[in-house]
């Protein structure tokens, strides 16, 4: 079960330059790591993260191996108008999960 | 006085037996493959073409000594004033030692207002990590740290 937490401020002033944080529940399985055995364990990572702000793209980054386990991201942008935020992580084998956020402008 | 169970022949070939097997298990090494300075600059290249990479304004943020290398806070933050014609489009993260060389991409833009981002990451060995920021005018920045990890990341078995 993927769970998520995302930080926005609920309310902002018009041009505030706001911090956005989010966290999801991923093992970021590397595929160089090996059991006891000797076998290779299958690479299993989230590859990409990306926010829209009432529609439109204003971050999106591409993970590597490198990001850890349950990756943490925090951003900035400027707080221009009362919406949603929308976040939707894609990964291997399938793997997808997206949560939303809203924020009132003053 | 305490009996000792005495040790047969038996008792002794089928030890000495189990010993030879346990032996003759292999012993599986495991030699990381390991990204070379010469894999990171080849990495860069893709990224930043034929263009220079000037060091400056970009500051990379980790601890310079880090105890686990499973997760490392770090923070890359650009001087840009982020405005419509001066502003940072991308920032691009490498290391030098982990078995590949790239960590991330973080795509933003003017509406960002301030060109920072954090994150989590793995470091498998103690080593130099790079960070590469594109601004609007296709020019390109970097900025370094070096970090000593004492516990290693990546490779390690899974029990």
């Amino acid at each position: 079960m993927t769970s998520v937490l995302v930080k926005v401020p609920e309310q902002a002033k018009r041009g505030d330059i706001i911090e956005i944080k989010t966290l999801i529940s991923h093992i970021m399985e590397t595929g160089y790591r090996r059991t006891a055995a000797g076998d290779l364990v299958p690479r299993d990572i989230i590859t990409s993260f990306t926010c829209r702000y009432n529609g439109s793209e204003i971050f999106r980054a591409d993970f590597f191996p490198a990001i850890s386990a349950n990756p943490f991201i925090s951003f900035f942008t400027v707080a221009k108008e009362s919406g949603q935020f929308e976040f939707e992580w894609i990964g291997d084998n399938g793997f997808s999960s997206s949560a939303s956020a809203s924020i009132t402008i003053e | 006085m305490p009996r000792i169970p005495p040790t047969t022949r038996r008792d002794f070939l089928s030890l000495a037996g189990s010993a030879a097997v346990a032996s003759a298990l292999p012993i599986i090494t495991v030699h990381p493959t390991e990204a070379t300075p010469a894999m990171l600059t080849s990495v860069i290249r893709n990224v930043v073409g034929e263009a220079q990479v000037r060091s400056g304004k970009v500051k990379l943020d980790i601890p310079p000594l880090v105890e686990n290398g499973n997760t490392v806070p770090m923070t890359v933050s650009v001087a840009s004033p982020m405005t419509k014609d001066d502003h940072v489009k991308s920032i691009h993260v490498f290391n030098e030692k982990n078995p590949q060389p790239n960590i991330g991409n973080f795509h933003i833009g003017p509406w960002a207002g301030r060109a920072q981002i954090s994150t989590r990451i793995r470091l498998a060995d103690s080593q130099k990590v790079v960070a590469i920021a594109q601004l609007s005018d296709g020019s390109f920045w970097s900025g370094s740290a070096d970090v000593v990890v004492t516990l290693a990341a990546c490779t390690e078995e899974i029990n």
